[in-house]
């Protein structure tokens, strides 16, 4: 068998590596994590002619080999060390046509490693448009290497990057330059302690510090070696940088013609007004609409059929297969978990289709651009715009949108105000709450129902702004600030490359959320399906007695809602009854709340199941009205009813704040690396929630 | 004069950055003495601001673009 050749993808962020990537392997890739980090690991297998494989490995984006992000010293520290299973045999440096100077810069460094490099000139489908003419030939020799001028978006040039691929060993591994010129007694010096190491790879190592700390070294003798203070060793890069240019221009000044009297500016035209002061606002707020629009409307028609599949499915089974405890936990505890997973597909996918149309266009860094000053005020970063507009669907992605904010300071306020936003899980219990105390009627032409929806997607935003205001005043937590946003040109999105993104980043969703919803769904079903006691184990008998005379459909309602308050959750909802019920609630809507700390959307199937609206059998069908009007005759036993505007508004109130999500805090504990957010978010969020809402209820009762 | 001045359209050359502060990867993106820096854009307030720094297109806030020293190229 023929030895897989390592290819490591290398490119600055958007050059189209992802593109190549794509192209190169396909559907074969995987996407997982770096051990012990959350940066992405995306792998695939390119096919070569005669059986050989490629194992792709598509790094991070990073303009240069001097790391200032996680992301970037994945880079890094994979090309420093060379026992790394994934070390490449050969590195692909992905370049934009557009941007060859700067993208050489990287390319340089790499071949200064000694590492077989071939160079990938990306969107020649450009050149002609921005007046741009290259010979490769000059380029291949200047630079000592070969090159692939390819086209991921017309598909040229692929095979001849296969090609040159499988002929790696026939690259020529002589570096570029020469970094020791720049200052010669330094490195001379250099090479005494260390006769035996490679000069650049030291260099590389020892200035990599002074970017980003978070670097191990294998040999603490290195770090001894800082006879230089921390800004002579940033000038001595910003001398390494300059000679690199330096080399740079030469090799472009012959290998690189750029006719600008034929280059189309359309990107000024379009950032004129994308950017503009007024009108950039007033695009970017339809834009927000219409993705609201697309996840609210278009996406009911998928997620109903989806609710309906899983409801039939589940009395299907029901039907076929032997009355039991197996049967009940997988119809009512497993498919119903499942379902409760799968239905959010259509919204998830939705959003994460527009974001990368919005993303792939380059759309994204305007918004970015717009929004940074007035997110600033608030501790955040121009970049926490993606993260806040996705939490309106899931804070889930949301918070993994996050990635691309340099700053901890700003990243870690977004992901903890993140879940504030009035995410898609909210909108049922609020729609019924709603329908159930706001009265008719309209101010201005809008109903009063409407408008207290809209009123709480506000209170959403606000109180994350507000909590972020907080947060950035109270943390005392040093980060390097710096902000620099490329502004890429503007490009039609690839279909492969958004329908691929929204594929993974799909099945990443469904699985990691998938596998807690499961697990506490099946733990809920339990807690109320098993009740410790006689009350619950002669529930039966208990029933016939109280109620001689109903019928066969109400007595299963009486005896489900009579198991339901005497089952474990049962006890639960009347151990906190107490605490809830200066919130105006009694122990079955804590029942709801509850359960919704696993996820919100099961308030309304739970005090579906405790009002006992229906047998069991045909729970799925209930409509909205149904539960709306078993909920309005809920009384206490003095016969005052349950739901008062002032116990709705105290219980939208709570939803609106509380922090009732696990597969939220699993990701928060994911990206943060740790349970200290989590729980921190978890503690005050839902204490806030409980302030709030106790204000409220005391308020207008 | 700094970037920081720089009026809408107007292109100046780059004198000085103090590097110190300034991060390593603006630097690498060409932001270096001698070449030529463009405002394109800016957000309101002038914060933050989009250039052309030698042919790289990026957006960085006031603070950071006050820290380089250019000399304004006649039109």
């Amino acid at each position: 068998m023929p030895k897989q050749i390592n290819v490591a993808l290398i490119g600055n962020p958007n050059t189209g590596k992802t593109s190549v990537f794509n192209a190169l392997t396909g559907l074969n890739q995987k996407v997982g994590n770096y051990p012990g980090i959350t940066v992405e690991k995306k792998e695939g297998i390119c096919k070569l002619p005669r059986g050989v494989k490629a194992h792709i490995l598509d790094l991070p984006g990073t303009y240069s080999l001097n790391a200032s992000s996680l992301d970037e010293s994945v880079v890094i520290e994979l090309l420093l060390n060379k026992n790394d299973k994934d070390f490449p045999d050969v590195a692909v440096v992905v370049s934009d046509v557009e941007n060859l100077k700067r993208n050489l810069l990287l390319f340089t460094q790499i071949k200064d490693l000694k590492i077989p490099a071939i160079l990938v000139i990306n969107m020649s489908d450009r050149m002609k448009r921005k007046g741009i003419t290259l010979d490769l030939d000059v380029l291949e020799s200047k630079l000592n290497t070969k090159i692939a001028l390819i086209s991921t978006r017309k598909g040229e040039g692929v095979d001849t990057l296969k090609h040159l691929i499988n002929n790696y060993q026939s690259l020529s591994t002589e570096p570029c330059l020469d970094t020791s010129t720049i200052d010669s007694t330094y490195f001379e010096n250099l090479k005494n302690v260390f006769p035996n190491q490679d000069l650049y790879k030291l260099w590389l190592v020892i200035s990599q510090d002074v970017n980003f700390g978070k670097i191990e070294r294998g040999s603490s003798s290195i770090q001894d070696f800082k006879t230089k203070t921390k800004s002579e060793l940033k000038r001595l890069q910003q001398r390494e940088t300059i000679k690199r240019y330096q080399f740079i221009n030469n090799v472009l000044k012959e290998g690189q013609q750029i006719d600008s009297s034929k280059a189309k500016d359309f990107r000024s035209k379009l950032d004129r007004i994308l950017t503009h002061k007024v009108f950039g606002y007033v695009i970017f707020f339809v834009i927000l609409l219409l993705i609201f629009q697309a996840i609210y409307d278009w996406a009911t028609v998928p997620m109903d059929l989806i609710d309906e599949g899983f409801a039939n499915l589940s009395s299907w089974l029901q039907s076929v297969l032997p009355k039991g405890v197996f049967t009940n936990l997988l119809t009512e505890g497993i498919i119903a978990g499942i379902g409760g997973v799968v239905i959010f597909i259509p919204q998830i996918a939705f959003l994460f289709l527009l974001i990368s149309i919005l993303e792939e266009s380059g759309y994204m860094s305007r918004v970015v651009f717009l929004m940074d000053k007035v997110m600033r005020r608030f501790g955040l970063s121009g970049k926490s715009v993606v993260p806040l507009i996705s939490g309106t669907a899931c804070a889930i992605p949301a918070i993994m949108a996050t990635r691309n904010i340099e700053n901890w300071k700003e990243r870690l306020i977004t992901i903890l105000v993140t879940p504030f936003t009035t995410c898609s899980a909210r909108l049922p219990v609020y729609i019924i709450i709603i329908g159930l105390v706001i009265p008719e009627g309209s101010f201005l032409g809008f109903g009063y129902k409407a408008l207290t929806l809209m009123l709480l997607y506000i209170i959403g935003f606000l109180a994350a702004l507000v909590s972020a205001a907080i947060l950035n005043k109270v943390m005392k937590l040093k980060s390097k600030s710096f902000f620099v946003v490329e502004m890429p040109s503007y490009k039609i999105p690839l279909f492969k490359n958004v329908a691929i993104t929204v594929l993974e980043k799909t099945k990443t969703f469904v699985f990691e959320a998938g596998k807690i919803i499961l697990a506490i769904s099946i733990v809920l079903w339990v807690l109320a399906s098993y009740g410790p006691g006689d009350n619950f184990n002669n529930a039966e008998t208990i029933v016939r007695t109280e109620f001689p005379d109903i019928g066969e459909d109400a007595f299963e309602d009486k005896l489900a809602a009579h198991k339901l308050e005497h089952s474990y959750i049962g006890l639960v909802g009347k151990a906190i009854e107490p605490v809830i019920k200066p919130l105006g609630y009694d122990w079955k809507i804590g029942i709801g709340i509850a359960t919704s700390f696993a996820a919100r959307e099961v308030f309304v199937g739970t005090l579906a199941t405790i009002y006992s609206i229906g047998s069991a059998n045909d729970d799925d069908e209930l409509g909205e009205g149904t539960i709306v009007k078993r909920m309005s005759e809920e009384v206490y036993d003095n016969g005052k009813p349950v739901f008062t505007l002032a116990s709705g508004i105290s219980l939208l109130l709570f939803y609106a704040f509380a922090m009732q999500c696990m597969s939220t805090l699993a990701i928060v504990k994911r990206e943060t690396n740790s349970w200290k957010w989590p729980a921190i978010q978890l503690v005050s969020m839902t204490l806030i929630a409980y302030v709030v809402a106790l204000i409220a209820f005391q308020f207008l009762k | 004069m700094t970037v920081a001045d720089l009026n809408k359209g107007q292109r100046a050359i780059i004198i000085d950055v103090s590097s110190d502060q300034i991060p390593l990867k603006l630097l690498e993106m060409g932001c270096l003495p001698g070449n030529e820096v463009k405002l394109l854009q800016v957000a309101p307030f002038k914060d933050p601001m989009y250039l052309n720094i030698n042919g790289s297109y990026l957006a960085i806030r006031k603070d950071t673009a006050s820290l380089i020293t250019i000399e304004l190229k006649d039109a």
